[in-house]
């Protein structure tokens, strides 16, 4: 199995959902998150005084899926995302050691 | 109209009376027109305060330190209120004849029923003298609130009342009696300040500019991020300081008539005008026009009409607000900057020089060419002359009185708290609450 983390712009996420469940995969886990890469931040004035925001929010997602799925998904997911502006993310990918699912307990691909 | 304004004891003081007879009698009377404005003024005062000038510096901290603005003006406002009943009243209103001190007559309201009388600007006319005090109460209430902005973030909560407390008996106190009392030293000089000017905003702006370099600036100033926590929170409050604003201005007027026509309608355009004029400015200086500065000009223009609101035309109060305006968004935005005093929430920069510009302002523009209430022997250089006397003598009391206080309350309770506490946020630290909990 592997875990794919990935990094997008917040208002590709609906897209990115829709096209990722399309897939077959049935949950993710989403974060919103600050960070910067290529993308530079802003800077905000208040009454002079000057604030440099160095940071973009973003949004996190990590899907756990079984390993025939992990190419499919990361190419979806690199697809729907993208821009092709700066700032339009990264996909990681993990290997993933197990998994369980709580209510049933059934194991590894089974869970996901 | 301004002559009569002297001789017929303005600020409602010199003919203090009790009047239970006033049927068989042909003299003044309570008419109560003037005494529902006057309750609704006096409230709206207190809006202004609570949860006005509260939410609206409270937006402007940090969100760590939100709940300790909020507490420091409500405790302010509390304290303040005891202060004023016992014997602020007596010290700034009680009836003494000194130019600076009220006297001892009404310590605990001594003597003061609810028959018992005080004068308006009419001669005939009188207000009930709770009524009096009470309005008069929610200003001395207001002022010290204000100063909190010059050290918010940082300051120990035992420093501000402490502070608090010894500076309006030695700086609040005297500079009402001396504006507003028939036997005050200004008053006699024939300056006009209407609502304030100089009694609340100078005082305020020059005591937080001192207090802002004494307790010195908060960690991390220039690097950490300390931007406003919630500008909604601050509009709101803006907001509520406008609509306060009326009772502020038009109830200095203490009588329901075209005098507090006058200032109501000041109110409104002196304050458009600032709006329009910060927005202007801060489009021109940095390309976009922001919210904080539309409300930093609201209040700008709120100052600056307070002791103008009486005696200005409302065309006037449009051209002085937008002046003060200007001056205001200089003060904030280049000045403070150059010379680096953190005065956190900019008390000396709206209040401080908004209250300077109208307070002269107001020797200008009463002048009844340009649309104000003066007489045809009215003379723009004397009055104006006359107002920044009254000008120098509120910055030189409350400046030195405020330094000496405060190395006082440094000696007993200290100003700062801990650089752990002030890093964890006051909240925390000085009270043991979160105001948000995500």
């Amino acid at each position: 199995m592997k875990l794919i983390i990935a990094t997008i712009k917040p208002f590709k996420l609906e897209e990115v959902r829709e096209a990722v469940t399309a897939t077959g995969v049935r949950g993710m886990m989403v974060t919103e998150i600050k960070g910067f890469g290529s993308q530079s931040g802003h800077t905000e004035i208040y009454r002079g005084a000057e604030y440099a925001v160095n940071f973009v929010p973003k949004v996190k997602l990590e899907i756990a899926v079984p390993d025939s799925l992990a190419d499919e998904v990361v190419a979806v997911i690199a697809k729907t995302a993208k821009t092709d502006k700066i700032g339009d993310g990264k996909i990681f990918v993990l290997d993933l050691e197990s998994a369980l699912r709580v209510r049933t307990g059934e194991t590894n691909e089974d869970a996901l | 109209m301004l002559n009569t304004l002297k001789i017929s004891g303005a600020a409602g003081l010199a003919a203090l009376m009790a009047a239970p007879a006033m049927a068989q009698e042909a003299g003044p009377v309570m008419d109560k027109g003037d005494v529902s404005w006057m309750l609704v003024s006096t409230i709206l005062v207190l809006f202004m305060i609570l949860p006005g000038l509260a939410l609206f510096y409270g937006g402007l901290v940090r969100s760590k330190n939100m709940l300790s603005v909020l507490m420091q003006v409500t405790m302010i406002t509390a304290m303040v209120m005891v202060i004023w009943v016992v014997y602020g009243y007596s010290f700034a209103f009680g009836g003494g004849e000194g130019p600076f001190w009220g006297g001892t007559a009404k310590l605990f309201l001594a003597g003061v029923t609810a028959d018992s009388m005080a004068a308006t600007f009419s001669d005939d006319y009188v207000i009930p003298e709770f009524v009096f005090i009470a309005f008069q109460m929610t200003f001395a209430a207001i002022t010290p609130a204000l100063i909190v902005g010059a050290f918010a973030e940082r300051i120990k909560f035992s420093a501000v009342l402490l502070f608090t407390a010894m500076w309006v008996t030695v700086v609040y106190f005297p500079v009402a009696h001396m504006v507003w009392d028939a036997n005050g030293l200004i008053f006699n000089m024939g300056a006009l300040d209407f609502a304030g000017g100089t009694v609340v905003h100078i005082n305020a702006g020059i005591a937080a500019l001192v207090a802002s370099i004494i307790v010195g600036p908060r960690l991390g100033l220039g690097k950490d991020m300390m931007a406003p926590h919630s500008m909604t929170l601050t509009l709101v409050g803006a907001g509520i300081l406008w609509v306060g604003w009326f009772g502020f201005n038009a109830g200095s007027n203490l009588e329901a008539n075209g005098g507090a026509a006058l200032a109501m309608i000041n109110t409104f355009t002196a304050t458009a005008g600032a709006i329009l004029a910060w927005a202007a400015v801060e489009a021109i200086m940095r390309g976009k026009a922001s919210m904080l500065g539309a409300a930093s000009g609201l209040v700008a223009g709120l100052v600056a009409v307070t002791p103008a609101a009486g005696s200005i035309g409302p065309v006037g109060a449009i051209v002085l607000g937008g002046l003060a305006s200007t001056a205001c968004y200089f003060f904030v935005a280049v000045v403070k900057n150059r010379f680096g005093y953190d005065d956190s929430l900019d008390v000396f920069g709206i209040h401080g020089i908004g209250g300077i510009i109208g307070a002269v302002g107001t020797g200008i523009f009463t002048a009844p060419g340009l649309g104000g209430v003066g007489g045809d022997d009215y003379s723009i250089a004397s009055q104006t002359w006359i107002q920044i006397e009254a000008v120098a003598i509120t910055i030189v009391w409350c400046g030195v009185a405020s330094a000496v206080l405060l190395y006082i309350t440094k000696a007993i309770t200290g100003l700062r708290v801990e650089g752990d506490d002030e890093r964890r946020g006051l909240d925390l630290s000085s009270h043991g609450e979160q105001a948000y909990h995500s």
